[in-house]
């Protein structure tokens, strides 16, 4: 029990770090299997030599704040008008599994979506358009600007924000400051962004980082969304580690180092704006104002939470449909004929790549959970609350960009002689899916009130049954849930899984990501929408399963 | 699986993990890989492959490749007990990056990928660095039924010699394809400046993949062809001389193109794959396609409409050659080969010729075939969509390999911003 932090923190970190390294060698031009033996700049000239690198920057931070300030604003909105009405518990019981929907279902789907052939111009063509053809001019996905991509990751990120907030609202007393503020004559938003906002805010920070680092350095979603010609930072950085001209992986390195720096500074300036920005807000909560434009903004925020909800659920129901459209062209809005096809040509090898993604995510969301009950049980047995160093620590795989140090990892992976293999893409996964249980569980196990165990232990029984017998069933829901998000996590993984797995390790993830820069939707189709499935399948298993284990015990589930 | 690297594994989870890691990175060493003429018999090659699984690492952006080696798979394991296990890849150039890592690795034996489809580019940075494996095709038989004299790409692939490095096992042509139910033949541009004023009269109906992607350069390359002043100069490596004077023109009529394109010449999509997609959206009406049963193989899986046609261009089009590659540290070597020689089985070749299957003409000679294979590559009834025999025009060569980098790092220079 106690070596579990320990060796739990080995297990996480270890690839990052050595990843880090693995990374930073060649970005200084030390890879001796094709001829870097000595330091050198050569890598950086090359990065800034690449036509068009100042736009992928400059890209990929526009789309990482973008995502992040919208995402945010959006789940605030959403959360203040939201929060204390008796909808949003079933509501979040809505969110939730939006949560466990990986990117690039989500990214896909909303790609037909948005598209100028796409569903929504079919859905009012030619009937309200004239358009018997898809409109030609008309650039609506992967645009220049990245506004696509942002649109895409808004999908995802502000149900991941708006959960993230009602988590954080369960700890203050936000209804009972809700009332003071309605009796000092403060609207419903205006009251909540005034008082309720600021004791929640601490709470968000690192989540809101995870979204910042995630949205600014994603690799799969910017496949799929973002331009090409020049593409975000970290789709360069992919492309290059996939060059056939060997040289090119220094100035690959160099740009996935430059992609950890961009993601840095960017995180520093955040802490700096939060600054200003409580600044600002001190001074706003001083005049005093009751009703101000705030509630009309909230209200606009508020809608976008449900247009995006509205356009997540859509984009998987598109893909859905796809995998049993037979021809469906421009401008028909719904296929001209249904059938199975589909699924029977590529049922013999879904299932196999159903198999690899289900036992990943299995096996990596067990271990992530029982070493975390273990990090938890130890520190509790120790009286040891984690510090905010923890927690940092816990979000460091969230924070450090994929690409920077995956290319590292891989060749540590290829030492060990185990690259290309289950464990090693399990192990890689490991990685990812660890902070979020981890994360997910704390919470409900400081919860629980401690003297649970300790009447336990008056009982006379031994610290191990203290913990089966009382801890672990009283936290069967969480415990569940935790189980479930790890499992989505690891579904997701695609960098990961390319690189540790050596290409030889398909995923529903994999796959997908391949077959959306090849062109069959059909087949497309029952790929997302299995991928989309998979951990939505897992997720309500673990809210049921504890309502079946006690349905002789009331309150438990 | 429980070899002494394994023990390492147990090691690196010690206190000094991240030392010992970053030592090993520090002083990898590079061990020369040398290449060496297969020179066992056919009958000890088979004998050993038996109960190999072979890792053929492929681009898997097309469905029906996919299937094709799902089938070849079958076959194999069938006929001599070879499994096969498809690799996907989203650009070949992966499988080079993996080779590349086992050797930065020091890994020369049991390596992880056994078999490549590969050609041009990606096989010339492998055979610079001495990684592969071979000469091994004249260890094959069906190596023997090989069009080597006319179909000239089988033994010169982008003007590098083959050397027996790598295997054929298709034929590839330029051909554009459009959408007979918009366009007449009659109004089809058949040369290059033809083709610009077609896509002014036509507006964000043209475009092609990205430069980066080898389809999207072809499309430069095939201008180019026509354009250049001496296109001889074509098969021998891009100097900074012949470079500049031989594309000026190229880039002149790149400008005109570029803004009647779709999107208006800023984005491109990624793949072939994924052009043939605008074109069956209907957001395009013409691409360019390296295969000239596009039209037909794209109908009959339904991914365009009946309606698709495929042209040449008066003077000829591009072709090339699909080969596969063993890395030199393959770990199922035999079981690659068995597999190389499976594909240029009579069997296999007609399989693949058949525009409902790929439709990629065959790399045989269909001479030195017995009659009754010969009669597996005649035409089926029924298949729309075909070029007409001798429509397409004659098959001009690849240029040299340089040419193609640099029309990339170009056409990024100007048009990447």
């Amino acid at each position: 029990m106690r070596l579990a932090p320990p060796l739990t923190i080995t297990l996480f970190l270890v690839p990052v770090a050595a990843g880090l390294i693995g990374t930073a060698l060649p970005a200084f031009g030390v890879l001796p299997a094709i001829g870097g033996r000595a330091f050198s700049l050569e890598a950086w000239r090359a990065l800034f030599a690449q036509p068009g690198v100042l736009t992928s920057i400059r890209l990929s931070v526009q789309i990482g704040l973008l995502a992040t300030v919208l995402s945010l604003a959006i789940a605030l909105s959403f959360c203040a008008l939201m929060a204390e009405r008796a909808a949003l518990r079933r509501l979040s019981a809505w969110i939730s599994p939006m949560l466990a929907t990986p990117h690039v279902a989500v990214a896909v789907g909303f790609a037909f979506l948005v598209a100028p052939s796409g569903w929504l111009v079919r859905l009012v063509s030619p009937e309200l358009t004239g358009w018997d053809r898809p409109p030609a001019g008309l650039v609506t996905v992967r645009d220049g600007a990245g506004l696509a991509m942002v649109a895409g990751l808004l999908l995802k990120e502000v149900p991941y924000l708006a959960l993230m907030t009602l988590a954080a609202l369960n700890q203050v007393p936000h209804r009972a400051l809700r009332m003071s503020t309605a009796a000092l004559g403060y609207r419903a938003a205006t009251g909540w962004f005034k008082v309720v906002l600021p004791l929640v805010y601490s709470q968000l920070r690192l989540p809101i980082f995870a979204v910042l680092a995630f949205s600014v350095s994603t690799v799969e979603v910017g496949l799929i969304l973002a331009p090409g010609n020049p593409p975000p930072l970290a789709v360069l950085a992919a492309r290059w580690f996939a060059d056939y001209d060997l040289q090119r992986y220094f100035a690959a390195a160099a740009a996935a180092l430059l992609q950890l720096l961009v993601v840095v500074a960017l995180l520093a300036s955040w802490l700096a704006a939060e600054r200003i920005a409580a600044r600002l807000g001190t001074a706003w909560c001083e005049r005093g104002v009751r009703i101000g434009w705030t509630e009309g903004l909230a209200r606009i925020g508020a809608a976008s939470g449900a247009v995006t909800f509205a356009a997540g659920v859509a984009a998987i129901a598109l893909m859905l449909l796809w995998s049993f459209a037979d021809a469906w062209r421009f401008p028909a809005a719904l296929p001209e004929q249904l059938g199975l096809a589909n699924w029977r040509a590529q049922g013999p090898r879904v299932l196999g790549v159903v198999a690899d993604t289900a036992s990943l995510a299995l096996c990596t969301a067990l271990v992530a959970l029982l070493l975390s009950i273990a990090c938890l049980e130890s520190e509790s047995r120790r009286d040891h609350p984690p510090t905010r160093h923890a927690m940092w620590l816990a979000y460091a795989p969230l924070l450090v960009p994929q690409i920077a140090f995956l290319y590292g990892f891989q060749v540590v992976l290829v030492q060990l002689g185990i690259d290309g293999r289950w464990l090693a893409v399990a192990w890689s996964h490991f990685v990812f899916v660890l902070p979020y249980v981890f994360l997910s569980l704390a919470d409900p196990w400081h919860a629980l009130d401690v003297r649970y165990p300790r009447s336990a232990a008056a009982l006379g029984v031994t610290p191990w049954q203290a913990l089966w017998r009382v801890r672990v069933p009283m936290l069967a829901r969480p415990l569940g849930v935790a189980f479930a998000i790890g499992f989505a996590v690891s579904v997701g993984q695609y960098l990961p899984t390319l690189f540790a797995g050596a290409g030889r390790i398909a995923t529903l993830t994999t796959e997908a990501v391949t077959l959306s820069s090849g062109g069959d939707r059909r087949v497309l189709g029952v790929y997302t929408f299995l991928q989309a499935a998979l951990p939505l399948v897992v997720y309500l298993a673990a809210l049921i399963a504890p309502a079946l284990w006690f349905r002789h015990r009331k309150g438990m589930a | 699986m429980r070899n002494p690297r394994t023990t390492r594994f147990g090691v690196a989870r010690g206190s000094n993990a991240l030392r010992a890691l970053a030592s090993s990175l520090l002083f990898l060493m590079t061990t020369g890989a040398t290449a060496a003429p297969e020179t066992r018999s056919w009958d000890a090659i088979t004998a050993a492959a038996r109960g190999q699984t072979v890792y053929w690492n492929a681009w898997a952006g097309d469905e029906r490749t996919n299937a094709f080696i799902a089938w070849v798979g079958d076959e194999v394991k069938k006929r001599h007990g070879v499994t096969v296990q498809q690799v996907n890849l989203k650009d070949t150039a992966e499988a080079v990056t993996r080779v590349v890592s086992e050797k930065t690795a020091g890994r020369d034996r049991d390596g992880s990928v056994d078999l490549i489809w590969i050609n041009g580019p990606n096989f010339w940075a492998l055979k610079d660095k001495g990684l592969l494996h071979g000469p091994f095709t004249q260890a094959m038989p069906n190596y023997r039924l090989v069009d080597v004299t006319n179909k000239r790409s089988n033994v010169v692939d982008f003007t590098v010699p083959v050397d027996g490095l790598e295997s054929p096992w298709r034929l590839a042509q330029v051909v554009y394809v459009y959408d007979s139910a918009r366009h007449r033949p009659e109004g089809l541009p058949r040369s290059i400046n033809a083709l610009l004023e077609w896509s002014r009269a036509n507006p964000g109906r043209l475009t092609h993949p990205t430069v980066r992607n080898f389809l999207g350069a072809t499309f430069l390359k095939q201008a180019l062809y026509e354009l250049a002043p001496t296109p001889d100069v074509l098969q021998s490596p891009a100097t900074e001389a012949t470079f500049a004077a031989t594309t000026a023109p190229l880039w002149a009529w790149y400008d005109k193109l570029r803004p009647t394109l779709w999107g208006a010449g800023k984005e491109f999509p990624e793949s072939g794959p994924a052009q043939r997609q605008l074109l069956n959206d209907g957001e395009i009406d013409m691409l360019i396609a390296f295969n000239p049963s596009e039209a037909a193989t794209a109908i009959a899986n339904k991914l365009l409409p009946p309606t698709a046609r495929v042209f040449g261009m008066a003077n000829g089009t591009i072709g090339n050659t699909s080969f596969v590659a063993i890395p030199y540290n393959a770990a199922h070597k035999e079981g690659a080969m068995v597999v190389a020689n499976f594909l240029l089985d009579p069997v296999a070749q007609a399989r693949q010729q058949d525009p409902t299957v790929l439709g990629n003409a065959t790399v045989l000679d269909l001479a030195k075939l017995s009659e009754a294979e010969r009669a597996l590559f005649a035409p089926r009834a029924g298949v729309v969509g075909l070029p007409r025999p001798g429509e397409l025009g004659r098959v001009l060569l690849e240029p040299h390999a340089s040419w193609m980098t640099r029309i990339t790092a170009e056409w990024e220079k100007r048009y990447s911003r």
